[in-house]
This record gives structure tokens, C-alpha cells and sequence, in this order.
């Protein structure tokens, strides 16, 4: 292990992240909302930390290696997400324990968008902008992690995904350099944000929402400006809520695609490859047919006035299924039946390599196929029948690698959901804040249907540590447990 | 016409003998001794001991003079490699390669590949897709023993077994043509026994004769429904043997048939259940009558037995019959073993590889007006397409009636396809049809040895000119 060098990625890390609290910081020396001292100690307390890590070791060289790699990755997500929480700490409104600062900026950077902060209209411009500002960066981080790092490091079979883009870029990358690719991602995750921002200012937000908003929505994150997320546009008559829901539909639905496809119908101008990736073909499948068997529900349940009933759906499931989290209704008040199947439906997630959570469909994928394997192998006991997706064979290490991933999945939710009816919460809060953390949701029912402040400390930092977990694909921050890892 | 071979196996020899009985210059080359030794001894033809692809050997074989090269080694590159020197060196003026891997023939590359000035082969032959094709059409024609497309597959030419409970068994073939009404058809020749019988209006078909009829394509199902039992199309195949042949035929037949694939090999199932995709890939022996029970051989439609080991071939023929599948197909290459098993009657079709390649590559070889050649009933007899040129003047067969035209014994004109408007034209061969300049005519020749005589028929005289 490189620790020398692994601080000092770090330190570079920490530096690079604290100039974004400048964007923050700028928005609330403009507003004057009383935040701008938060952002500022912040800036400097995180450079100066940073700086502390890199320069002892700012002439080491060392080429890393894969363990150092599940380190770098993990550290990432915890160091930053321990040190975004600065600005909640030392901002005075919210005004809320270092307990919760740490679980919003969880939260925010690993997309789930669960907060714990209520009357979240109140809050100082610059504050919600960070909120927002958390998840896209959070997002960016994911795309470029799934399709460049983990691959690499090959947790959970993902190396599987690059496999079905058609033509030139069916290697393990898109392009040759990991640096490369995670440019192009980069550019991709842009235009796709700013598209999406347009879109929310047509159809009516003010600007700042719009921006807020496409933050949250590319990245599937599902942190909102308002306590009623994007109900508060429905609710609101000087808002066309109609159109801002479908705004969100569309380009939640767009980024829970694999950015892979993303990034070949911008620079090869293809739209057809689309349809010809089987995971994407699954991914709208099942969406579709969830959103119509979660509308007819709505329907029979007489939950809305049937004019409102099919937005309500559609734009439920699909907020639930990629693992965004934007809520237009109280879902606690669904019937339940509906309300537990939203909730199954984000183990399924989005695609893989998306910004979306869940165990990813192209992993559902295969795990359906070597079930149906089965069942041929039952009927014709000689048969040879490989797992094949999109008419390719996969390889057998892969299907172990997903069968593995979704074995400690389950074992890991289990094991969580326990742990929170020990902290005392009742059965359906448990149940839901685990789906919701692990997947990288964020609502849950019970009592965290709005918002996580009501549960004990303890629950948080579980909940917390579910977050990093579901993010990091399990496996990248399980294998840090194993002593063997530590092993020389 | 000189005519130099490159290759001694299975499809070389074959052609050698066919070409060599025409009265060609043929010469043999191949890096075995053993089997030009045994090949120089039967024919008369001249045989070179070398790699096929070196100029030197070419030269040894007398390229320079040679008027056709046919390089049929079981390798796609030494025949390639071998038809560009034949082009750069000496400028053979017809090249023919045995390209069997479908990375050289495909659609995308094939035109851009093989033309003059890259890779100048002017034919392409892929004998596993020729017999793949050949049994492709079998299946799809229930009931017909052989299938043989003429004019650009407007016509058929097929043959049936008739069966005693047929509609039309022990009638006459006028009886025939005035039932069918409106479907047009020819019965071209019908074998008695094993010996070809005049196929005259009159005469009686019984049951066990085979019958040559033509048919256009579409209208082959009635006829075979009036001479054979109304076969229902097949569902269900087994296809035993996951070789080349057996792999492209499971790739043809999977989407619109049932198709199991038994091979042995466990790495080739996998490369094969990878490859197919809704095709059954069965790991075992084609002649484990458990196997063969669990997957309820009895309810198969066809069972083809596709391995490259004859013996194993028919076993496992003998075997599925036995268990009551439906039809079976054997895949013979041993021209004795052919004659044998289709006369036992165990199995229903037998079909000899090396034949199909050589009908493929006569066509090609035939100099003239003949577009397409069908060797039939193991090389004895043949049935040909052949252009009609000039006029009553030039020509010994054009503005002639059918029944004037002097053709030797044996042979029948089946039917002509004619251009008119533009439009193909199937005509059925009656004795008062007027041949006309350009006509397409289909002939059955019983004895092959007629052969030359029909060439020089509808060769044009030089007052022609």
C-alpha cells in the first residue's frame, strides 16, 4: 500500500473540492443571505487541510496499484463526504447537529437525497445551492467511477457493460485513457445538465430552481429548494406543474441510461444504438410497464382525481425505479401495496454506469437469465445454454461476480434493517430507510417519508454508512473489512 | 479445356473425375502423394506433388497455358493466395476458390473483396454452404428426395418418391397435369427400380417411382401433395453433429423451426450455444438412445445426422429411425455407402456432399451457354440449364418445336423460362413450344454421356456470322 501517495491524491482531492465552495460562496455574497462567513472558513479550513496532506508527500511517485485504488475510491467518498459537511456545521441556519451536516452531505454527494432538514424553504440561498451543487458533483464522481474505475478494479461484474456499445468503443473503455474518458463523461454530464436546466426554465421554474433542479435530476439525486419537492410546483397554481414533472420524467428517465450510450450518440450522431442495448431496452421496459400497472393501482385506489392520476404515476415510477427520489404526493399516504412496490422497484435501480442506483439492471438482467438457465437445464438435462445478453455471451466470471454482488446485497440489507429495529425504529421505517439509502433513493415511508430528522443518531450514521455502501457498489468498501486486504 | 486443380480431397477428387470424364486436360496438385498416387492410377490426368500456392509448382502443372484454375484446398488462404498468382504471373483467365470461412464471403466484403483488381477470384465456392442451402431446401419441401433451382430460383426441379397411398398413384402422367389444372407442371423423367423409364403422357406412375417433375417454386407443394402423402411442413429438427455444415443449418433453420443440435464436444457446444440462439445445443452422442429418448425423438419431424464420419452418420440415422422420428437425412461423402443406404431404405435421404460442391462448380466449368448444372442420382445423370442462341438458320434448336429438336436418348426439355416484357417467363416443355432466341432451356439428361451431344445442339453454327 502507497500511503505516501494515496495522501497525497487525497490532498490534491480536498484542494480541488474546496475551490467549489466559491460557486456557494459567490451566490451568497449576491444574495446577502447571511451564509458567505460558512462557505468562506470552509474554503480555507478544506485548502488548508489538503495542502497539509499533499505537500509532505507532493514528490512522491508511485504507480498505484488495485488495492490502492478500492482505497483512494473509498477514502473519497468518505473524507469528502465528512468535509462537505462544513458548511452546515459552521452555517447558522440550518441549525442542525454535526450528526445531521454529515448525513446531508452524505446524502447529497452520494446522490440519494434523503435530508434530515426540515422546512428546507427557509434555508439561505447559497445553502440550498450547496445542497444541489453536492449531488451533481456526486454525480459526476459516479459516472465517472462506474465507467472508468470500477471496471478496473471489476467489483460486481461490471466490467460487463462496456461490452454492448456497438462498434468501435466495444472495449473496456470508450476511449483508450481512463483520463480520456472521464473527459468525455464530464462533457456528456454538462451537456446533458444544461439541456435539462433550459427545459425546467421553459417550462416555468425561475432560474435559480431551474439550475437547482437540473443539478439534482442529472445526477438522480431528487434534493429539492422546497419541503414538497417538485409537489410544490403541482401544488403552486403559478407553476404549469404539469410540464416541470414532465421535464423531470424525461431527463430522469434519460440519465438513468447508461452514460456509455450517452456518450456515443454525441460523438458518432447514433440514436439507434439506444434501442440495441439490451440493458436499456429492459431498463424502459420494465418502466413502462411499472408506471402503467402503478397507475391502473392508483386508479382502483381512487388516490387522485383520474385527470392527475397518470402524471402521478408515471412520474412516481420513474422518480422510485432510477433511484431519484423527487416526491410530488405524500407517499405515505399511497396505498401501501403501491407504495412497497415503488420501493421493490429501486432494488432494481437505473442502468449501470448511470448516475441511478439499486443493483443495476443489466445485473438483474443476468441473474434472470441464469434463473431461465435453470429451468431449460431442468427440462433438457444435456443442454449446453450459455448466459448471453443482447445475443452475446457472457462470461462465466462475470455471472459469478453478479451472483456474489447480490448474495452480500441481500445479506448486507438484512443485516441493516436488523440493526435499525435494534435502534429502535418500527419495522416499516427500518425496512424503508435501508431500500432507501442502500438503492440511493432517499424517501422512505414510516417515519422518514419526508425527511430522516426524527430518528436517533445512531440510525443516521447506519443509515449514513448504507449510503457509502449501496454507492460504492458494496464490494469496493466490503473488501476494506477483510484483513487479507491489509495483508502485504 | 486445361484445367488445373489444386487440392486432392474430398471435393478435388470428385471434380477431377467428373471433368476428367469430359474429356478435359486435367491436372492434379496436392502435397500428398499417397492421394495422387491413388487418384493418377484411376483417371487420366496429370498430377504435381507440391504446395499448391508456390509458382514453381503451378508452372510444374503448366499454368501458363491453363485456361482455369480451381484452387479447392481446405484452405481459404493457399487458394486465395494461389488464384492472385495465377492472375499476377501467368493471367489465367478463369479462377475459381474454395473459400469456406464466412469472414472472407460475407455480403459487406465479398463484391469489395473478390474482383480483378484486389483479390481476382471470379468464383467463390463454399461447399458447407452449398450443402447447408441444399438441405435447407429439403426441409422446407417436405416429402421432395432433392431440390434444384434453375433461373434464378423461378423453377424447381424436384424429385419425389410416390408413395402407394398417394392421390395419384398408378395413374397417368396426363391424368397428372389435367388434376393439377392451373399449377403448371413437367414430369421430366421418373426411375423404376433404380433405371430411367420414358416419362410419356401415358405412362403409369407407380408407387416406389421416383419422380423428376418441374414446378415453379410456388407451386411444388401441390405437386408433391398429389404424388407423395400430404406431408405437413416440418416442425420439429434434430440436427446431429455441431460441425460446419450442422452449425450453418441450425443458424438457417432456428427461427422458423424447432431446432435441436446434439454434438459431442463439450468446447464446441459452448462455441456452438454461443454462437445459435434459439437452437437446443445438446451435449452427447447422436447414437445414445437415452439421449435421444429425454428428448423425444419421436415427435421429431427430421433427423439429420450432419457428423464427417459416414459410419457414424448412418448409425445414428439407423438409430433415430428405429425410434420412430419422422424423416431422416444422412450426410454420406463415400459414393458407395450412398448407393447402399438409399436402396436399404433405413434411411430416406441420403445426400453426398461432394456431389452438391461438384454440380456447383460444373456449372461454373461448363464452357458456353450452360448456366447451371444439378448432377444427379450420384453423377449418372444431370439435369442442366442451357441457353438457346440464333436462329432457325444458325441454330439446330431455335424456332424449332420441342418434339423436332433431335435430343438424344433420354434426355427432355422440362420447361423453358422466357424474357417477355421484361418479366421471367416459366413455360412447361410441351411438344409444340417454339424455342425462341434467348430462351432458358431447362433439359433432364439421363445418361451423362449425352452431355457433349446436347452442348453441340445449341452450339451456333458459323454461318452465323
Amino acid at each position: 500500500m502507497n500511503y505516501g501517495v494515496i495522501l497525497k491524491v487525497l490532498g490534491i482531492l480536498l484542494m480541488l473540492f474546496s475551490t467549489s465552495y466559491m460557486i456557494p460562496l459567490v451566490v451568497s455574497i449576491y444574495y446577502e443571505d447571511g451564509s458567505s462567513a460558512a462557505f468562506a472558513y470552509s474554503l480555507v479550513i478544506t485548502m488548508t487541510l489538503g495542502a497539509c496532506l499533499w505537500i509532505p508527500f507532493s514528490n512522491k511517485r508511485a504507480d498505484l496499484r488495485s488495492r490502492d485504488g478500492f482505497l483512494i475510491t473509498v477514502l473519497f467518498w468518505i473524507v469528502l463526504g465528512v468535509i462537505g459537511s462544513l458548511p452546515f456545521i459552521l452555517s447558522s441556519t440550518p441549525h442542525i447537529s454535526v450528526t445531521d451536516s454529515i448525513f446531508e452531505s452524505v446524502s447529497g454527494l452520494t446522490t440519494t437525497g434523503a435530508t434530515v432538514i426540515e422546512h428546507i424553504d427557509e434555508l439561505p440561498i447559497s445553502i440550498l445551492f450547496y445542497r444541489q451543487m453536492l449531488q451533481w458533483l456526486g454525480g459526476i464522481g459516479i459516472v465517472v467511477i462506474a465507467l472508468a474505475i470500477l471496471p478496473m478494479l471489476g467489483i460486481g461484474g461490471m466490467q460487463l457493460y462496456r461490452a454492448e456499445v456497438p462498434g468501435p468503443v466495444k472495449d473496456s473503455k470508450l476511449t483508450p485513457r481512463i483520463g480520456e474518458t472521464a473527459k468525455a463523461l464530464f462533457f456528456v454530464y454538462l451537456i446533458l445538465t444544461l439541456a435539462c436546466a433550459v427545459a425546467y426554465k421553459l417550462a416555468g421554474m425561475s432560474a435559480f430552481d431551474a439550475i437547482a433542479h437540473s443539478f439534482s435530476t442529472v445526477s438522480i439525486g431528487g434534493f429539492s429548494t422546497h419541503d414538497a419537492s417538485m409537489g410544490f410546483f403541482l401544488d403552486n397554481p403559478d407553476y404549469n406543474g404539469n410540464w416541470i414533472l414532465s421535464v423531470c420524467i424525461f431527463f430522469t428517465v434519460i440519465s438513468g441510461l447508461n452514460f456509455g450510450l450517452h456518450y456515443v450518440a454525441l460523438f458518432r450522431r447514433s440514436v439507434r444504438h439506444y434501442l440495441k442495448d439490451s440493458e436499456a431496452r429492459v431498463y424502459l421496459l420494465i418502466l413502462g410497464s411499472s408506471a402503467i400497472f402503478v397507475t391502473m393501482g392508483l386508479l382502483i385506489a381512487k388516490q387522485f382525481e383520474p385527470s392527475d392520476t397518470l402524471l402521478q404515476g408515471v412520474f412516481h415510477t420513474v422518480s422510485i425505479m432510477t433511484t431519484s427520489g423527487f416526491t410530488a404526493s405524500n407517499l405515505g399516504t399511497w396505498p401501501e401495496h403501491i407504495a412497497f412496490f415503488l420501493l421493490f422497484l429501486s432494488f432494481f435501480g437505473a442502468c449501470a454506469a448511470s448516475t441511478g442506483g439499486g443493483i443495476k439492471i443489466g445485473r438483474m438482467i443476468i441473474l434472470a437469465r441464469q434463473t431461465l438457465r435453470e429451468i431449460t437445464r431442468l427440462i433438457h438435462p444435456s443442454a449446453v445454454v450459455p448466459i448471453k445478453v443482447g445475443n452475446r455471451p457472457v462470461d462465466a466470471r462475470i455471472a459469478d461476480a453478479i451472483w456474489g454482488f447480490f448474495g452480500a446485497y441481500l445479506i448486507v440489507f438484512y443485516a441493516m434493517v436488523l440493526v435499525l429495529l435494534a435502534s429502535g425504529l418500527d419495522f416499516v421505517t427500518a425496512w424503508s430507510a435501508v431500500s432507501a439509502t442502500l438503492n440511493n433513493l432517499g424517501p422512505g415511508l414510516g417515519e422518514v417519508v419526508n425527511n430522516y430528522a426524527s430518528i436517533p443518531d445512531f440510525s443516521k450514521w447506519v443509515l449514513c454508512f448504507s449510503m457509502i455502501l449501496g454507492r460504492l457498489e458494496l464490494f469496493t468498501l466490503i473488501v476494506l473489512f477483510v484483513p487479507m486486504f491489509w495483508q502485504k | 479445356m486445361k484445367i488445373v486443380i489444386l487440392g486432392a480431397g474430398q471435393v478435388g477428387s470428385t471434380l477431377a473425375t467428373n471433368l476428367a470424364n469430359e474429356a478435359n486436360d486435367v491436372t492434379l496438385i496436392d502435397s500428398r502423394e499417397d492421394l495422387l498416387t491413388e487418384l493418377r492410377d484411376r483417371l487420366d490426368i496429370q498430377t504435381v506433388c507440391g504446395w499448391g500456392s508456390h509458382p514453381e509448382v503451378l508452372e510444374q502443372a503448366g499454368i501458363e497455358d491453363a485456361d482455369m484454375l480451381v484452387a479447392v484446398t481446405n484452405q481459404d488462404e493457399t487458394n486465395m493466395v494461389a488464384c492472385q498468382i495465377a492472375h499476377s504471373l501467368y493471367r489465367t483467365p478463369h479462377k475459381i476458390a474454395r473459400i469456406r470461412s464466412s469472414g472472407y464471403t460475407n455480403d459487406r466484403i465479398r463484391d469489395k473483396l473478390f474482383s480483378p483488381e484486389h483479390l481476382p477470384v471470379d468464383v467463390t465456392i463454399t461447399p458447407e454452404q452449398l450443402v447447408t442451402d441444399h438441405l435447407v431446401q429439403l426441409i422446407h419441401q417436405p416429402g421432395a428426395l432433392q431440390v434444384m433451382d434453375f433461373a434464378d430460383n423461378q423453377v424447381q426441379l424436384v424429385a419425389v418418391k410416390a408413395q402407394p397411398d398417394a392421390p395419384m398413384a398408378g395413374s397417368q402422367i396426363k391424368d397428372l397435369v389435367s388434376r393439377l389444372g392451373k399449377v403448371k407442371t413437367r414430369v421430366a423423367a421418373i426411375y423404376r427400380h433404380n433405371r430411367p423409364i420414358m416419362a410419356e403422357g401415358d405412362t403409369r406412375i407407380e408407387s416406389g417411382d421416383e419422380v423428376f417433375f418441374l414446378a415453379s417454386k410456388k407451386h411444388i407443394r401441390n405437386v408433391i401433395s398429389e404424388l407423395a402423402n400430404k406431408e405437413k411442413p416440418y416442425r420439429r429438427i434434430v440436427i446431429a453433429g455441431g460441425g460446419n455444415i450442422g452449425f450453418r443449418l441450425a443458424q438457417a433453420l432456428e427461427y422458423d423451426y424447432q431446432v435441436k443440435l446434439i454434438e459431442m464436444d463439450p468446447k464446441r457446444c459452448e462455441y456452438l450455444a454461443e454462437r445459435l440462439h434459439k437452437t437446443i445445443v445438446l451435449n452427447g452422442s447422436s447414437s445414445d438412445q437415452e439421449l435421444l429418448k429425454e428428448e423425444s425423438i419421436e415427435s421429431v419431424d427430421v433427423f439429420l445426422a450432419l457428423t464427417n464420419n459416414d459410419a457414424a452418420n448412418i448409425i445414428s440415422s439407423m438409430l433415430a429411425k428405429r425410434l420412430k422420428a419422422g424423416k431422416v437425412i444422412t450426410l454420406i461423402n463415400n459414393p458407395v455407402y450412398v448407393d447402399l443406404m438409399q436402396s436399404s431404405g433405413d434411411i430416406d435421404i441420403a445426400v453426398a456432399p461432394s456431389q452438391i460442391t461438384t454440380s456447383a462448380l460444373l456449372s461454373f466449368v461448363r464452357r458456353g451457354d450452360t448456366v447451371k448444372v444439378h448432377s444427379l442420382r450420384r453423377g449418372a445423370a444431370e439435369a442442366m440449364e442451357i441457353v438457346a442462341h440464333g436462329d432457325s438458320k444458325s441454330s439446330k434448336v431455335v424456332g424449332r418445336r420441342i418434339n423436332e429438336v433431335k435430343l438424344p436418348h433420354g434426355a427432355t426439355i422440362g420447361g423453358i423460362v422466357r424474357n417477355v416484357d421484361n418479366k421471367q417467363k416459366v413455360l412447361m416443355g410441351h411438344g409444340d413450344l417454339v424455342i425462341e432466341d434467348e430462351d432458358h432451356l431447362i433439359i433432364f439428361v439421363a445418361d451423362k454421356e449425352h452431355i457433349r451431344k446436347i452442348e453441340q445442339l445449341f452450339s451456333v453454327s458459323v454461318s452465323f456470322f
